[in-house]
């Protein structure tokens, strides 16, 4: 590069190219223009624990897509009380339940549902949570006052209750879309208070008032600005209670107001075995190991993702 | 400010005509007849059925019970339960045990969930960082009847240090093995937001800042980052801490806690409307009050938030 | 009918249980020898009552037990289930019908005030008026004059002749009246017990081995404190220093207090230590018969279900089920296959009934049967058997299904429903659709009381409408014949009908399951499966 100063200006201070700010402060102006989702793409794919994780998930969703590929073993039927609680033989390799089902199959079977309900649930609750704790949080005076309070009506309904009732209403139609609406409904206000929370933050930040004085349109501020900076605690939030989420099924299959018994899920499984915790506990680890890869994988990709969307961490290391 | 608060308290009053609407209409939805399950696998005598439904008001629409209630709540009166028992005295006596012992599931999430999600965080990718992540999500994996069973087996049973079930009048110390099962739900989501924080907030320019004023780390971590950490993990212990005065239904029953979980899930199973809607009442205004408390707090942690507009 | 239904979420739930044994001790312990300290309160596991503690209006077993301990009826069980006199001096009639009861002499509640005729006849009038909506007013529904439409004050078909006796008249024999005497519901009242019924259910004063510890002894959701009643003279006397029932909401919290020595006896196990408590509690515990005939009823309005194709199809859904398997490995032994439609801890029980091979597994037969059936009109559908998800039946009603699928090759399916109210009603009002879970805890140890309000035609409890003209008359003269064993016989013969036409399909009879500390001995279980308190000594 070359100087750009006149032979004879004077300097105060270290030339611009002498210092390391130049190299922050310079643009790539031959490279695309660079914003930043495409920013967190380049960033993402070095990292192993994307591809470890996506892997993962990849297999989770073709297990639960095709579990034909992985058993053929039927699950719910051939069930033995012979073979109650018994351990690993010949095509059996994880042994039996206590009704005498085939552990390993059940295990593939019941992959779809519990995928299911965890990712519907989970998006319902993100896209809820976002959509009331964003607003609440940006534009703040009765919008707050309603979408807050409205938050909290449906955070105090004990969701016991409510899953009884919305699934004996809906009881012929208990499949995996009502099953996680019950669940999905009235877990959404506690993404929307932290997300509420960061905003009221984020909002008053330097960036913001910048784009303001821009003359930035307030949602686009909203949408391109304060929303990918409040975001973390979101992604930390919903990729844990995809978890939850799993094991709420499992309530609520125990309580009577879950999918049908011919329909199978992990959590269904977890919560049969808790009989048999003294005496074959291996029943229930099996399924919640499953659970817990699963729940790891999402838990290692969120963390990639809230990472790569963070530009200062990016530019720490 | 007092301007904001009184604005706040004021919107109370229609949250609670809509949550008392709101789980009236859901018990009167509850499917099944109440009265007929009084007499168990016996039926009784359809002029029994019809004169009791009288007396629980159950014969009427339910717009007019739900009137009937709210007009009864206004003179004090909350009602009975089907054991004859007063709803203000059930409430009297279950409320102060959920509310101490969810106030000691919140804290020991709140000590050990923000120490480890700061040095988390502040170790980012280290050994700790990585064992931290494997523990919290052994027991989120972990439904919580099996780790209350295996906490109650060995520290109540096998090494005796604590009783196995909440003794007569629920004494603090029997409460502390099942606040700690309570904590270890939240745990997870509170280690994991406290870690997310602190790195976002460790890359900040103020940080930066602060580190090139020459301040020290016991300074910048305390001050600096965990403070300005806070905020999602503050909202998110208010929320856990109202989860926790109606959720913990499982606990309560397997350490047998005389407390609102268990004794709500009855009701509602009973079809009791009048039992749950006062507990849900109560429950509204405590995480209407603590909800409170915590905006107000978002201003004492980042001066930057203001509500006085 | 005594309810048990405890439900927490995640806990799964034994449905009731206990009683009378075989063996051990015959009845009463030894008081000549009295092993323990006669000061040392027994503590014991319950569950809070659901009314308030009053006699007639107790109908679920978290009451009944403490009823049992502070109130003495005229008659009392003993462990085998035989009744004998406690406040009856005796019990006298020709016809059946006809009873001229005499009390003892000088009998007193526990606040001093007379055990009077008109202590028993006042209550008893109070329990059937139907004005008065008390749970276990169907007890009294045989006694002259007695109506469910309108309220009766004053029976008349009680009389009171002096202060120690009064006269019951029936509507028609019923030789087996005697035996109910023992039951909660026919406790006597202290005057003035019902002038405030809520008041009194708080603070109960009764005339048994037991009273409360004082005003405000029951403290609610947690425990109730009673202590020995020193009025009380009679042959149930206690020989430990009180009873201090705790409550719990789950079997599994009460297992760990006993485990963990906060509590001396446990008359529940749960369900995830049934295959462990025996080896744990070695020589501490019980498992024995119990007064608790489970089933599932098939009503006969279903398709596929009546005429010829129903016999067959109920023939052969009976004989898919493998009973020895099912009650080995899902309860670990706990329940015992059913032999009849009654329970052997009753008087005149026989596996002997012919017809009762039906209950035996018999795969071939089976499919034979049902290919029989489908012949006449082929099966379609699912065979579903519903159930209420709060009360720990998944379990077997699961294992049923994939028996009948296994064996008769058709699809099959718990149904379940998430509270007792929502089954409860669906089953009343005849909407439900499926077969469903369906049982009997007896109310008084007699052989009568498992068929009559069950497979009597309109009777109270017959839920699946099930009619039979044979049955009733046999169920009739049974109930009228004055001799058990000729009493019996009728009973009998009715059940070798139900073999033929199963309204219900047996499955098994409950056991009581306990288990006890090393601090007190003498434990036995009555015939209702709640252990005999008075008897049990502790050392300190």
């Amino acid at each position: 590069m070359q100087s750009n100063t006149r032979p004879d200006q004077q300097h105060f201070v270290a030339p611009l190219d002498e210092t390391p700010l130049v190299a922050i402060d310079s643009v790539k102006a031959e490279g695309k223009p660079s914003n930043l989702w495409t920013d967190a793409w380049n960033d993402v794919r070095k990292r192993p624990m994307f591809w470890i994780s996506s892997v993962l998930i990849l297999l989770v969703v073709v297990v639960a897509l095709f579990p034909g590929w992985f058993t053929q073993t039927p699950p719910n039927n051939d069930c033995l009380l012979a073979n109650s609680n018994g351990g690993p033989t010949d095509g059996h390799p994880l042994g039996f339940t206590k009704q005498g089902c085939d552990i390993y199959s059940r295990i593939i079977h019941g992959t779809s549902t519990s995928l299911a309900v965890g990712i519907i649930v989970t998006s319902l609750v993100a896209i809820l949570g976002v959509v009331f704790g964003a607003f609440a949080g940006f534009y703040g005076g009765w919008l707050d006052a309603v979408l807050s309070r409205l938050g909290d009506i449906f955070f105090s309904i004990p969701y016991i209750l409510a899953a009884v009732v919305i699934m004996s209403v809906l009881s012929g139609y208990r499949n995996v879309w009502v099953i996680s609406l019950a669940i999905g409904l009235f877990a959404w206000p506690a993404t929307a208070r932290v997300l509420r929370a960061e905003i009221l933050r984020v909002k008053n930040a330097d960036f913001v008032m910048a784009s303001t004085a821009l003359g930035v349109s307030r949602f686009r501020i909203l949408l391109r600005h304060v929303l990918p900076n409040s975001i973390a605690p979101v992604i930390v939030i919903t990729t844990i209670s995809l978890a939850s989420a799993i094991v709420a099924e499992a309530t609520l299959s125990f309580l009577g107001v879950g999918l049908p018994t011919n329909i199978m899920s992990w959590g269904n499984d977890i919560s049969q075995a808790q009989t048999s915790l003294r005496t074959a506990p291996q029943t229930l680890i099996l399924p919640s190991i499953a659970l817990s890869v699963t729940v790891l994988s999402f838990i290692m990709l969120g963390e990639v993702v809230r990472d790569a969307l963070d530009p200062k961490a990016r530019a720490q290391r | 400010m007092a301007g904001y608060i009184l604005r706040r308290l004021l919107q109370a009053i229609p949250v609670l005509l809509g949550t008392t609407f709101l789980i009236y209409f859901m018990v009167f939805a509850m499917p099944g007849d109440p009265i007929v399950a009084l007499f168990g696998d016996k039926t009784p005598p359809p002029s029994v059925i019809e004169s009791l439904r009288e007396r629980y008001h159950l014969d009427q629409p339910f717009i007019v019970q739900y009137f009937i209630f709210l007009g009864n709540i206004f003179r004090g009166d909350l009602g009975v339960s089907f054991s004859g028992q007063p709803v203000s005295e059930i409430l009297m006596a279950t409320f102060p045990v959920t509310l101490r012992l969810a106030a000691m599931a919140v804290f020991f999430e709140m000590v050990a969930g923000i120490t480890i999600g700061l040095v988390s965080g502040l170790r980012k990718g280290g050994i700790f960082d990585a064992s931290a992540l494997v523990v919290s999500l052994i027991l989120i994996s972990l439904p919580i009847f099996v780790l209350a069973f295996v906490m109650q087996w060995f520290f109540g049973i096998y090494l005796g240090w604590f009783r196995t079930t909440v003794g007569p009048g629920a004494p603090t110390q029997d409460l502390i093995l099942p606040a700690i099962v309570l904590a270890t739900i939240s745990f997870a989501q509170i280690v994991r937001l406290t870690r997310a924080s602190v790195i976002e907030t460790g890359g900040q320019d103020f940080v930066r800042t602060a580190a090139s004023k020459g301040l020290s780390r016991n300074r910048i971590v305390p001050v600096h980052i965990l403070r300005n950490s806070l905020i999602p993990v503050v909202t998110y212990l208010a929320v856990d801490f109202g989860t926790l005065m109606v959720g913990a239904t499982v606990t309560e029953g397997i350490f047998n806690v005389p407390g609102v979980g268990r004794t709500l899930y009855q009701a509602i199973i009973r079809g009791e409307g009048p039992t749950v809607v006062s507990f849900v009442t109560i429950m509204v205004l405590i995480y209407l009050v603590v909800n409170l408390l915590v905006d107000l707090l978002y201003a004492v942690l980042d001066p930057r938030i203001r509500y006085a507009k | 009918m005594k309810i048990k239904r405890i439900g927490v979420a995640a806990i799964a739930l034994a449905a009731a249980g206990a009683l009378a044994l075989s063996g051990c001790t015959s009845g009463g312990a030894d008081p000549s020898a009295p092993a323990g300290d006669a000061t040392a309160v027994i503590t014991t596991n319950g569950s809070e009552p659901q009314n308030p503690l009053i006699p007639t209006n107790t109908n679920e077993v978290g009451g009944g037990k403490i009823l049992d301990a502070i109130f003495a009826g005229l008659v009392y069980y003993d462990a085998k289930g035989a009744a004998h006199n406690d406040v009856a001096e005796s019990i006298e009639t020709d016809d059946a019908q006809n009873y001229t009861i005499t009390l003892k002499a000088d009998q007193t509640f526990s606040d001093g005030s007379p055990v009077t005729a008109n202590s028993f006849v006042d209550a008893w009038n109070y329990g059937a008026d139907t004005a008065n909506e008390q749970l276990s007013q169907y007890f009294f529904e045989s006694i002259e004059g007695f109506s469910y439409d309108e309220s009766v004050p004053e029976l008349p078909g009680l009389e009171v002749v002096d202060d120690t006796t009064f006269t019951v008249a029936l509507k028609q024999p019923e030789s087996d009246f005697p035996l109910r005497l023992g039951y909660s519901a026919f406790y006597p009242l202290p005057e003035g017990a019902l002038d405030d019924p809520a008041a009194f259910g708080e603070n109960p004063v009764g005339n048994g081995p037991y009273m409360l510890d004082g005003e405000g002894a029951w403290k609610h959701n947690e425990k109730i404190d009673l202590v020995i009643n020193p009025d009380y003279d009679g042959p149930r006397k206690a020989v430990n220093g009180g009873l201090s029932i705790i409550f719990y909401a789950s079997q599994d919290a009460a297992y760990a207090d006993l485990q963990g020595g906060n509590l001396d006896v446990l008359d529940a196990i749960p369900d995830s230590a049934l295959e462990t408590f025996e080896d744990e509690f070695a020589d501490r515990s019980v498992t024995q018969a119990a007064a608790i005939f489970q089933s599932f009823t098939i009503p006969a309005r279903l398709p596929h279900f009546s005429g010829e194709e129903g016999n067959l199809r109920r023939q052969a859904i009976s004989l898919a089920i493998n009973r020895e398997e099912i009650t080995d490995v899902i309860f670990a032994g706990t329940r015992t296959p059913a032999h009849d439609f009654t329970s052997p801890v009753i008087d005149g029980y026989s596996e002997e009934i012919p017809g009762s091979e039906v209950l035996e597994y018999n795969p071939d037969e089976a499919k034979k049967l049902w290919a029989e059936a489908d012949a006449i009109a082929p099966w379609d559908g699912t065979f579903k058997i519903a159930y209420n998800a709060d009360g720990g039946h998944q379990a077997w009603v699961d294992a049923v299904s994939n028996g009948l699928k296994n064996t008769l090759g058709i699809d099959a399916s718990g149904d379940p429903y998430p509270t007792f109210a929502e089954a409860r009603t669906k089953i009343t009002d005849r909407t439900i659709q499926t077969a469903f879970r369906s049982g009997w805890q007896a109310d008084y140890p007699a052989l009568f009381n498992f068929l009559g309000p069950l497979y009597g035609t309109g009777a109270g409890s017959n839920d699946g409408d099930y009619s039979n003209p044979e049955v009733d008359t046999l169920l009739k003269e049974g109930l009228a014949e004055t001799d058990i064993a000729a009493a019996n016989e009728k009973f009998q013969a009715a059940q070798e009908i139900l073999f033929q036409d199963l309204p219900v399909v047996p499955l098994w009879y409950s056991t009581v399951n306990g288990a006890w500390s090393e601090l007190v001995n003498d434990v036995e279980f009555g015939w209702n499966s709640v252990p005999l308190y008075y008897q049990i000594t502790k050392s300190e």
